[in-house]
């Protein structure tokens, strides 16, 4: 079963002090996936992160690279990019990258070609000899970014990775970890950038106060929450049309309101049938779609919801 | 432990390029040797005019009895002492005497009149002269005064100088000549270079942990090696910066010193040749054959140094030097790790700075009384050792001391490594809160 992943958590604890850090997350990461890593801030993702990167250790439980137990030795086919980023500021640029390359275990030739390679790939050839304070703050994020993959990790452990680009370098960004992935690395993609989530990842883990709160592939979890909600562009009376929609139970949601384009909820066990023939009696029916809804509201219905839970049962 | 030398190599490269780095290794040397030579420089050119001095002596004891020298002449040739004071008292610049020594009438019972007038402050070796002079002149005076018969051949017979050498009883009857001054130097020197290394580059390790930690660069370091992999190679990397400089200091100061001397005082490096030719004779000769009074002084030089256990001192210089740095070196980058900026270094540097200080205080007793109880019990804490045993051990220290003193600081070295390791990976971690004592007491029961 674990053959198809290259990262797997098996009830990991974490625990400072009194404080419990993580509290028994497990969650698998399928070889040659995006896996976005969610939550609010302070829910322990970044413990999580640190752990797999082997900087610290779980008190409790186990974490497996390529099926075995994670090793001190497995963190040079292991990338990460942390979500505060730094560089030396009076070290060259160039002479940061072949540094931090060798120390993840890369030899001095293979270091200066990989770093050539990538330094012409982002045209960026001619800072090869400025010092880091020199450099933007977009400027550096590339750098960084540069350096995280230099060494042709097969897992990338990116702590939000966009933040600090402006549209078009992010778009680059994206671009970069789509044809990484494509070449056959893994991404772990730890991000608030709920829209990125929807573009780019295949499954996520949603962790909130240590625990693992929602799991899977992201179109089936969208699935979950929104198979009440249809999107409908039609021609003809919109008023006939609401009073169909009310014979049958079903009503358009009111943010939703466009003079052509609606969104309709159904009641429980409605299927896309049943509403799409009650429509088509009375309106031209342009195009007709399930509206999943978008990552940001699950996020938030999920993290409030249960804290409205843990309330109730206070 | 290849990626260690890597790290090494980088804090070493990185402080060597720096300017400032440059700049210090070159104005060090500069700096102390003119400290060296320039007192010599100026001895030789002090004091090129001759000073006259007007003596009035109403007493009439001293006249042409001051002994002149090559700076100092002196006039006796006024009849009329009241009335030379009133006129030299108010012409004294425009005449031709730089001071004018009044002697009291009955200058041998009231030894507080002799007055010196000047319009420069006079040198201490011109007062000193002349009260020497005038003193022994009493001296002489009263003494014939009891009418002994062949007086002066009497005072050269009682004339003797003492002059005690030293020497340490060690077990088995063995004796060895010790010269407490010459130890004296070696101690403060040896236990200063320490002082100042521990200090200067204790403070650079504390620095780059603070730099790493601010710059955020350190969790992209430690996701490609271990933490205590990281704090080891910046000790070691900055240690041999700091050897590198010591050592060049060393060797560009004495080039300075000889070419100095060369240059400005071409009289002096024709004696230190004489000097050395005279201690080459020495060596040929061998010890028993008595030495002729020419090179009496050259000799004593030689016993001496030869007195001085030099293998011992240079090996637990060495010893201690490194010790004491790891020991320091490995607090110091604790402290780094546990703050976010230099300035809340303050409430933790305080422990490290205060026994380096005690030991400086300590070390100065310890070069007057090398084997008191004070000097014995902080060369053994290994917070002191380093500085305290450097200052005792040239006036030479038993073994078993040593031994003591060295395991000690050892385990203790080690200890705080491990210790300040386990501080270092958690604290390089923490951002935004400035740490208590307790919260670094609970870093170390932290599991990795």
């Amino acid at each position: 079963m674990d053959e198809k992943y290259i990262l797997s958590a098996r009830d990991v604890v974490k625990q400072y002090g009194d404080v419990k850090v993580l509290d028994r997350v497990s969650l698998d990461v399928p070889f040659g996936s995006i896996y976005g890593l969610l939550g609010p801030n302070g829910a322990g993702k970044t413990t999580f992160i640190r752990i797999a990167n082997g900087i610290t250790a779980p008190d409790s439980g186990e974490l497996l690279f390529m099926r075995r137990k994670l090793q001190r030795e497995d963190i040079a086919a292991i990338g990460y990019l942390p979500e505060e980023r730094g560089l030396y500021r009076k070290m060259k640029v160039g002479e940061q990258a072949l540094y931090l390359a060798r120390l993840k275990g890369l030899s001095r030739a293979d270091a200066e070609r990989q770093t050539a390679y990538w330094f012409k790939r982002f045209e960026i050839q001619g800072w090869w000899n400025r010092k880091v304070e020199e450099l933007s703050k977009g400027m550096q994020q590339k750098v960084q970014f540069i350096i995280t993959v230099l060494h042709q990790p097969s897992l990338l452990i990116l702590d939000e990775p966009f933040s600090g680009f402006d549209p078009i370098n992010a778009d680059l960004m994206k671009k970069e970890i789509m044809r990484l992935r494509d070449e056959g690395a893994t991404v772990i993609l730890s991000t608030h950038n709920m829209a990125s989530v929807e573009e780019m990842c295949d499954r996520i883990s949603l962790i909130d106060k240590s625990r693992c709160i929602l799991q899977g592939d992201v179109t089936q979890i969208r699935r979950e929450y929104g198979s009440d909600e249809y999107e409908l562009r039609f021609e003809g009376d919109r008023h006939g049309l609401e009073t169909v929609l009310a014979g049958i139970r079903c009503r358009i949601i009111p943010e939703a309101e466009q003079s052509t384009t609606v969104k309709i909820r159904v009641p429980k066990g409605m299927k896309g049938n049943e509403l799409l023939s009650a429509v088509i009696s009375c309106v031209q029916v342009t195009s007709f779609k399930e509206a999943l809804p978008n990552m940001n509201d699950i996020f938030i219905r999920t993290v409030q919801g249960k804290e409205g839970q843990a309330n109730q049962l206070q | 432990m290849n990626k260690i030398f890597i790290i090494i190599h980088r804090e070493f490269l990185t402080r060597v390029r720096k300017k400032s780095f440059i700049i210090m290794t070159l104005l060090g040397p500069v700096l102390f040797a003119s400290f060296m030579t320039a007192p010599v420089w100026f001895a030789t050119m002090e004091d090129e005019d001759v000073r006259h001095i007007a003596v009035l002596d109403s007493s009439r004891l001293f006249f042409n009895m001051i002994p002149e020298t090559e700076h100092f002449k002196f006039s006796y040739d006024f009849p009329n002492v009241r009335d030379s004071l009133a006129y030299l008292k108010q012409h004294l610049a425009k005449s031709k005497y730089s001071g004018v020594l009044y002697i009291p009438p009955y200058v041998a019972y009231v030894p507080s009149g002799v007055e010196f007038y000047s319009d420069r402050q006079p040198p201490v070796n011109l007062s000193m002269h002349m009260a020497n002079a005038l003193e022994k002149i009493i001296e002489r005076e009263k003494l014939s005064a009891h009418h002994i018969e062949n007086l002066d051949d009497i005072l050269r017979s009682v004339k003797t100088n003492i002059k005690i050498r030293i020497f340490r009883l060690s077990g088995g009857g063995t004796e060895k000549e010790s010269h407490s001054g010459l130890n004296m130097v070696v101690a403060c020197i040896s236990a200063l270079l320490i002082y100042m290394f521990v200090f200067l580059f204790g403070a650079q390790v504390m620095r780059g942990v603070i730099e790493e930690k601010t710059g955020r660069i350190v969790e992209v370091i430690i996701s490609s090696v271990k933490p205590f992999q990281l704090m080891m190679g910046k000790v070691v990397g900055i240690a041999l910066t700091g050897l590198t400089q010591f050592v060049i200091w060393i060797v560009l100061t004495l080039i300075l010193v000889m070419a100095a001397q060369w240059i400005f005082l071409p009289q002096l490096t024709d004696e230190a040749l004489q000097q050395a030719g005279n201690r080459q004779t020495i060596g040929a000769l061998a010890d028993n054959i008595p030495v002729r009074e020419v090179s009496e002084k050259t000799a004593e030089m030689m016993s001496m140094l030869q007195s001085i256990n030099f293998d011992v001192i240079i090996g637990c210089f060495l010893f201690f030097f490194i010790g004491g740095y790891l020991l320091y070196a490995s607090l110091f980058a604790a402290v780094g790790s546990a703050v976010d900026s230099e300035t809340d270094t303050q409430q933790f540097m305080l422990p490290i700075t205060v026994p380096l200080f005690v030991a400086m205080a300590v070390m100065f007793s310890a070069v007057q009384n090398p084997d008191g109880t004070l000097a014995f019990w902080f060369s053994v804490i290994p917070f002191t050792s380093p500085i305290v045993m450097m200052a005792r051990i040239s006036f030479g220290v038993p073994y078993w001391e040593l031994f003591l003193s060295m395991t000690v600081l050892a385990v203790t070295f080690i200890g705080a490594i491990l210790l300040s390791g386990k501080i270092y990976r958690t604290g390089i971690l923490i951002y935004g809160k400035k740490p208590t004592w307790r919260e670094l007491w609970k870093w170390l029961t932290y599991k990795r």
